[in-house]
């Protein structure tokens, strides 16, 4: 029993160290964006490789899911004789939720992993250790970059990924269903708010990615330097991304939206 | 760089350093001198936290107990700032080179130029090939990390430690894994850069023949303790048991051939796993 209750007791302590030092490596990378700011180059490299690599996928997966939202949209409404609301459906669905949180998901499986990877390997092939020595700050120099650029790209890609959800739904609900073409967007533009639908899911997107790029960086900088370590990091950044998303999700929805 | 402490005066001083990994204790009470201009081999079996040492010798990691003063700074005691300023005047060899992966090799040894200097982008060509050129690769300057050999690796690396002149080069285990030629290469580069260049050295190795051929000072360390130190004649033929196993490379004597273990036939017939 006291066994039990002292490992309980060091995955506590570990738990806690584990999220101090997470915290003082997050403000660390703020503490170097004064030195990011002359240095545009660094940054743009940064949201090449953690952006603009990752529309692909966003875009595939948005435009599908904005085709499957307009088909069971469809059915849905088609019994109570609103099919000409699914304009609205489908771009509240997305811009509220669909957007912002399953553009984080794939944001963290595709970016997030891939971040982890890096910071991971460099740490294990001494290139961390090789600019310490270079009397190079790798937090400020490798790391505060790679944040910001998750930062600034995910509500891009959370508002391509709406964007292309919306056309998607437009394909099958106008194209192909027979939803009068007029009613899918003068609904959608009576009903969608800028501010209660649009900025909220903006605001979600940008805490998304905030968070997401902080735990990728996180697990590599803490990653063991082995390949076993960096294995482990990597499925963890993808674990705990996607469930921090799911938790905020909530969180923020029930401040945004709740009574 | 100009030395700013009188030349007599060791530019490393190691006293009373303990260090620990959780329970296992890496170094006891070691005092080492690293004079000027040398070059000193700190040598010892693999495990004996050599990496260690030139990791806290350039501040990576903090000791238990004792001091490491660099070029008379307190290098433990040192703010951010000041470290890093004393870190632009060391260089270090890393065993796996170290080498950003992203950029070739020019942009490799250019890196600490661009990062501490304002030095006009003609002016770092020069200094980057001469540097190159130095160690044999001004044309290899535009391959990829990963499109060179080890010991390839190894000689960019150290035109990129020595790109900013610095007033010594620490150097983690630069023979390991190399071919005679490259090793044969390295030896000579690493001796001729300090006497050329009035560096002084720090070699961590447990290849007795290449360091011994080039160092001027060699300690050898285990157990968390220096067993002894001198010239690499003096230690070769040391009368210490150890030293002698340890430089000559014999299989048994006080370090034993077999890991610490219970008796053959007692886990033959009664071990279970």
């Amino acid at each position: 029993m006291l066994n039990a209750l002292a490992q309980l007791g060091r995955v506590g302590i570990g738990m806690l160290e584990r999220l101090g030092r997470g915290h003082l490596l997050l403000l660390g990378i703020l503490r170097g964006l004064p030195d990011l700011l002359p240095r545009p180059g660094l940054l743009i490299k940064q949201i090449y490789s953690v952006g603009v690599l990752s529309i692909l996928i966003i875009s595939v997966s948005g435009l599908f899911v904005g085709m499957v939202l307009g088909l069971q949209g469809y059915y849905i409404l088609s019994q109570f004789g609103a099919e000409q609301t699914l304009g609205v459906m489908v771009a509240a669905s997305l811009v509220r939720e669909l957007g912002p949180v399953v553009a984080a998901l794939l944001f963290a499986g595709r970016a997030g992993s891939a971040l982890t990877a890096e910071i991971g390997l460099m740490k294990a092939t001494e290139q961390l250790s090789g600019l310490e020595m270079m009397a190079v700050d790798p937090i400020r120099r490798v790391l505060t970059p790679r944040f910001f650029a998750g930062f600034i790209s995910m509500p891009l890609l959370a508002a391509l990924f709406s964007a292309l959800g919306v056309l998607g739904g437009y394909f099958v609900g106008v194209g192909l269903l027979g939803v009068d073409d007029g009613a899918f967007w003068a609904q959608m533009q009576a009903k969608i708010d800028l501010y209660e639908d649009v900025f909220n899911g903006v605001i979600k997107s940008v805490v998304f990615g905030l968070v997401c790029s902080w735990i990728a960086l996180f697990q590599g900088f803490d990653a063991l330097p082995t390949s076993e370590g960096v294995s482990r990091a990597t499925t963890r950044t993808v674990v705990h991304s996607s469930l921090a998303v799911l938790g905020l999700d909530f969180i923020l929805t029930a401040l945004m939206f709740g009574d | 760089m100009v030395e700013s402490v009188d030349s007599q005066v060791p530019l490393v001083s190691i006293r009373g350093l303990r260090f620990s990994r959780g329970s296992r204790v890496i170094f006891d009470g070691v005092d080492i001198d690293i004079p000027r201009g040398k070059i000193t081999a700190i040598m010892g079996p693999s495990g004996t936290g050599k990496t260690t040492l030139l990791k806290l010798i350039g501040g990576q990691l903090r000791p238990s107990a004792g001091t490491i003063l660099v070029d008379g700074q307190d290098i433990h005691r040192l703010g951010n700032r000041d470290l890093y300023r004393l870190r632009m005047r060391m260089g270090m060899l890393f065993q796996s080179g170290a080498l950003l992966t992203d950029i070739d090799v020019f942009e490799n040894v250019a890196y600490p130029l661009r990062e501490h200097t304002d030095l006009s982008p003609s002016m770092i060509r020069k200094l980057v090939l001469l540097k190159l050129e130095a160690v044999g690769l001004r044309g290899a300057r535009e391959l990829m990390p990963s499109e060179l050999s080890g010991g390839m690796a190894r000689r960019v690396a150290l035109a990129r430690a020595m790109v900013l002149d610095p007033m010594m080069i620490m150097y983690d285990e630069p023979f390991t894994g190399q071919d005679p030629i490259s090793m044969g290469v390295l030896v000579e580069l690493i001796r001729a850069l300090n006497d050329a260049s009035r560096l002084s050295s720090i070699i961590v190795s447990h290849d007795v023949q290449e360091t011994a051929a080039i160092a001027d000072l060699i300690y050898v360390i285990s157990n968390g303790k220096v067993i002894e130190s001198g010239g690499p004649e003096a230690m070769i033929n040391s009368e210490l048991a150890w030293t002698r196993q340890f430089m000559q490379g014999l299989a048994d004597g006080p370090v034993p051939f077999h890991y610490p273990a219970a008796e053959l036939a007692d886990d033959l017939l009664g071990g279970t796993c």
